[in-house]
């Protein structure tokens, strides 16, 4: 019987030999494998259990922090957001259950302290427990606070403020806003909103049609290609047929021999209209491009959560330069344009750059459980967009607007602003109630005009005022609060 | 041949070391400062394993002296894994041990001469099956996922499931010492297959029948496969037939698919074995989240207390942590190194074992240490294979580790047995030749 005993034996050590097998194949190889699959809840969990890294405003506030609860294997961390509906957008929120959104999102490797490979393998080795980074963020809380409540007598719509120089984000207000807090008892809720839709970041994924706040961009595509100086006159009749259909001036109004200043001062349409066709599509398009339009905006947020600004066909896809458009609608906002409140900033940015956009960013620096700075926010170009020549050319034909123009309610005494409004009408808009008389209030623009620090997109939907008299003093107000506080 | 009980003396410190610095590292982790507590601990098993070593030294000094701390050391890793996750479960469990350790004692004191077994061995299997049928009883039965597998009398509860897995080795080793001969002589080959003559075979049918009835009526798939493949090893050891293997495995799954198609909580085993993703959250939740525990544990694992076991404020994340699914967690805090551990010492107990049955003298011993030796070992691959999704899951216990009264207490009067074999074994072994050899030792 001892043959057959050794036999048995030999076969046994096979069969412990195929768990081994398994063993191994479940717990190395196929582990990675297993951790992306749905069903597998323990990534998540495990994510529950590393206290996420605070987010916090400019000034301290803290923005998003996490709070323990539990104890030894079932403890966990949950996230709170001290401020309320202040920074919902575009900080976001951060729930196991739910997922994550905006900022959280975007930047939860540093948040959850994943940031080098290295480190984190010694801290498993050493049995530190893993511990999420800070992130300080540019965010101006009282300028936030401000923009958040006068939008919120405005009606729906964004602010953005950039400061021109880093492209770091001052503001960045939605109306209407949420309360992160309220995110897991209120999910479905919050989603299914489709009138204010809460959870929708109007100032990076809204799209809306800019109306003359885009005359910007194509005055910087006629002064930087060369197609106009400053001191080139244009005649611009009160009416003009284009493409079988009247462009009109605001009450029909004639302006002949007219240069670029008058032009932006009174918004006139006809004289903007023939410059965009003078223009062509190549030359238009190529300075859209340079001003972040076609493009998803370089901001730190994610991708699916911000939206490109250009021309959009039916089905919601990018036009290009091949593609036939009416210049001369497409020269003073109109067309199929649609553009984001932020990229309206962008504009104003760059010409408040000297002609340089930077990529907008709304980290400052990253710091470590102990306080030391991981890393800080390097300030890079996103594009030459144009001249500081024609950067300051369009400055003073922007401060026309502001001291004497559309745009007088955005003046701050003792401080020259530069800026431009815009009223695009969206009549049976559904996202307004339908109604005939309701228009897509902006107003684009940075102060000082000389020394800019600061420059602003402010745009309200829905409203029956003007740009100038919605929009522009919420500008203003922002303006003067983030200037003040800097001083 | 005292030097056999000093190296079972030897080998029992790493084992007291295990247990202490395993408990430290639970208390440290739930404690955060180490109290002694961890040290108390330590030495009363030390001092248990100390008294059962002294009794063997004078009882049985010749037995193998590493089946005792191979499996000490399975008990100990058992009572730490416990002991995370639940104390008053671990001080369950270390009451069994003791209880265990008793049974042992007794065991070894009163059946010496462990021939006596093969007299009654009818009765003991008959006694084996019924209490089989015992967890049907109303009253008293116990239904568990589907399985009837308990009973509960007052406050007693056990699993007879435990207990007839040595009555059906015993009735085993001793009904094929008296008929392997006729067995192996009487083989017909027919169409060019060896069949074993019917006659003899008869009681052997009654064995499959048993497999089949536990699948049907107690639903117990895991001890219905553990039994069977106890037979068939016991069978192949006797008779040196593999072709008798063969039918054995063929008639097991011919019954098998026949009930599995037939018996839905058999079926449904199997469904979930072949296609866990289809219901995650529900059927397939257990396996696959044994699975996702070894994916999180990895080369190294996330230390002793450290893996998740209950969805924080929710239900379990590793259901039955501490019984069937034990494995899983094994690997998920020590790691796949720690897990190839407990391997190696089932892989080691295993080649012990069947040393014995190598040494022992007469053909109703080595049968008997040949069957305890693979009901073992098989059981402990039923319950890992499981839940590694080599075979499907089944509720079996994982031998000296998981947590449960039967399974540890029946476990011990498995080694009382086997170290009885062990002792008479290895002192024959060293006699002078003389004594006739026993019938069967030459086969």
């Amino acid at each position: 019987m001892n043959r057959q005993i050794v036999k048995l034996f030999a076969f046994v050590m096979v069969l412990f030999g195929v768990l081994i097998g398994f063993t191994s194949w479940w717990s190395v190889f196929d582990a990675e494998a297993l951790k992306e699959k749905n069903a597998n809840k323990r990534p998540l969990l495990e994510q529950q259990q590393i206290p996420r890294g605070r987010i916090l405003a400019a000034d301290g506030t803290v923005i998003a922090k996490s709070v323990a609860k539990g104890k030894g294997a079932e403890k966990r961390y949950v996230r709170r957001y001290p401020e309320g509906s202040l920074f919902g957008h575009p900080i976001g929120y951060s729930f196991v259950q739910f997922g994550d959104s905006e900022f959280e999102q975007f930047h939860n490797e540093e948040l959850v302290g994943e940031g080098s490979e290295f480190s984190s393998i010694a801290d498993e080795l050493l049995g530190h427990a893993q511990e999420g980074n800070d992130i300080v963020t540019s965010i101006d809380s009282d300028a936030q606070r401000l923009a958040l409540a006068e939008l919120q007598e405005a009606g729906y719509g964004a602010v953005v403020a950039l400061e021109p120089s880093t492209g770091a984000v001052k503001v960045m207000v939605s109306n209407a806003p949420y309360d992160p807090n309220r995110v897991p008892d209120n999910f479905s809720k919050l989603t299914n909103n489709n009138i204010e839709r809460p959870l929708y970041d109007r100032a990076s994924q809204g799209q809306y049609p800019p109306g003359s706040t885009f005359k910007v961009v194509t005055a910087a595509a006629g002064l930087d290609s060369g197609a106009i100086t400053p001191e080139t006159a244009i005649d611009a009749p009160g009416s003009l047929e284009v493409e079988g259909t009247p462009l009109e001036n605001d009450f029909g109004q004639d302006f002949f021999g007219t240069t670029l200043d008058t032009a932006l001062t009174n918004s006139v349409n006809t004289w903007f209209g023939q410059l965009g066709q003078q223009l062509g599509n190549d030359t238009l398009f190529e300075y859209m491009e340079r001003f972040g339009f076609n493009a998803k905006p370089a901001i730190d947020l994610p991708e699916e959560e911000v939206s490109a600004s250009g021309v959009f066909d039916e089905d919601g896809d990018l036009l290009r330069a091949k593609d036939p458009v009416d210049l001369a609608r497409l020269a003073i906002g109109q067309e199929r344009l649609l553009a984001t409140p932020l990229q309206m900033a962008q504009v104003a940015a760059a010409v408040a750059n000297g002609g340089t956009l930077m990529k907008p960013q709304i980290w400052k620096r990253e710091v470590d459980p102990d306080g030391r700075v991981v890393e800080t926010m390097d300030p890079s170009v996103y594009s030459e967009a144009v001249s500081e020549e024609t950067a300051a050319e369009l400055t003073t034909a922007m401060e026309g607007v502001v001291n004497e123009g559309t745009g007088t309610n955005a003046a701050i005494p003792g401080v020259p602003v530069a800026g431009k409004t815009g009223t695009a009408e969206t009549p049976g808009n559904l996202a307004c109630g339908g109604g005939e008389n309701e228009n897509q209030a902006w107003f684009i623009g940075f102060a000082p005009a000389d020394d800019p620090q600061i420059a602003i997109a402010a745009s309200v939907e829905c409203t029956e005022q003007f740009g100038g008299d919605i929009a522009a003093p919420i500008f203003r107000d922002v303006a003067e609060a983030i200037l003040n506080g800097e001083e | 041949m005292t030097s056999a009980r000093n190296r079972e003396l030897l080998a029992l410190v790493p084992v007291a070391a295990l247990l202490t610095a395993g408990f430290a590292a639970v208390f440290s982790q739930e404690n955060e400062q180490l109290g002694n507590l961890s040290l108390i601990y330590g030495a009363y098993f030390l001092a248990l394993c100390l008294a059962t070593h002294i009794f063997l030294r004078i009882r049985l000094p010749d037995a193998d002296p590493y089946l005792f701390p191979l499996m000490a050391t399975l008990t100990a890793f058992g009572l730490v894994m416990i002991y995370r996750i639940d104390e008053g479960l671990a001080r369950d469990q270390a009451n069994w041990f003791v209880l265990g350790l008793v049974l042992f004692a007794l065991t070894i004191q009163f059946l010496r001469d462990y021939e006596v077994l093969e007299r009654y061995r009818y009765t003991i299997a008959i006694g084996g099956l019924l209490v089989l049928l015992a967890p049907r009883l109303p009253g008293i039965g116990q239904q568990v996922n589907g399985a009837y597998l308990g009973v509960k009398i007052g406050p007693l509860a056990f699993q007879p499931a435990e207990f007839t897995k040595l009555a059906i080795v015993v009735f085993l080793a001793s009904y094929l010492r008296e008929h392997r001969e006729v067995l192996i002589v009487g083989a017909r080959r027919v169409l060019g297959v060896t069949l074993p003559p019917l006659k003899h075979f008869g009681p052997m049918l009654v064995v499959w029948g048993a497999s089949m009835f536990m699948l049907v009526f107690i639903r117990d798939l895991g001890s219905s496969l553990m039994f069977f493949a106890a037979f068939l090893a016991l069978l192949y050891v006797a008779t040196g037939r593999f072709s008798f293997v063969v039918i054995g495995m063929a008639m097991f799954l011919v019954g098998a698919w026949f009930f599995a198609s037939t018996v839905p909580h058999v079926h449904e085993r199997i469904d979930i074995w072949l296609h866990p993703y289809e219901d995650p959250q529900d059927s397939g939740y257990q396996i696959l989240n044994s699975i996702f525990a070894q994916a999180d544990g990895g080369l190294f694992g996330k230390g002793f207390g450290e893996a998740l076991i209950t969805v924080p404020g929710g239900g379990p994340l590793l259901p039955a942590a501490q019984t069937d699914m034990i494995y899983a967690l094994i690997v998920n805090e020590v790691g796949l190194f720690g897990a190839v551990g407990v391997v190696l010492v089932y892989m080691l107990i295993a080649a012990r074992g069947f040393k014995v049955a190598l040494l022992a003298g007469d053909g109703f011993s080595k049968l008997l240490a040949t069957g305890l030796t693979a009901v073992f070992v098989i059981q402990a691959f039923v319950i890992i294979g499981g839940v590694t999704r080599v075979i499907p899951l089944t509720g079996v216990t994982l031998p000296f580790i998981s947590y449960g009264g039967s399974s540890i207490v029946a476990n011990f009067v498995l080694l009382a047995l086997l170290l009885l074999v062990s002792d008479r074994a290895r002192r024959e072994a060293a006699e002078p030749a003389g004594r006739t050899p026993a019938l069967g030792a030459t086969a």
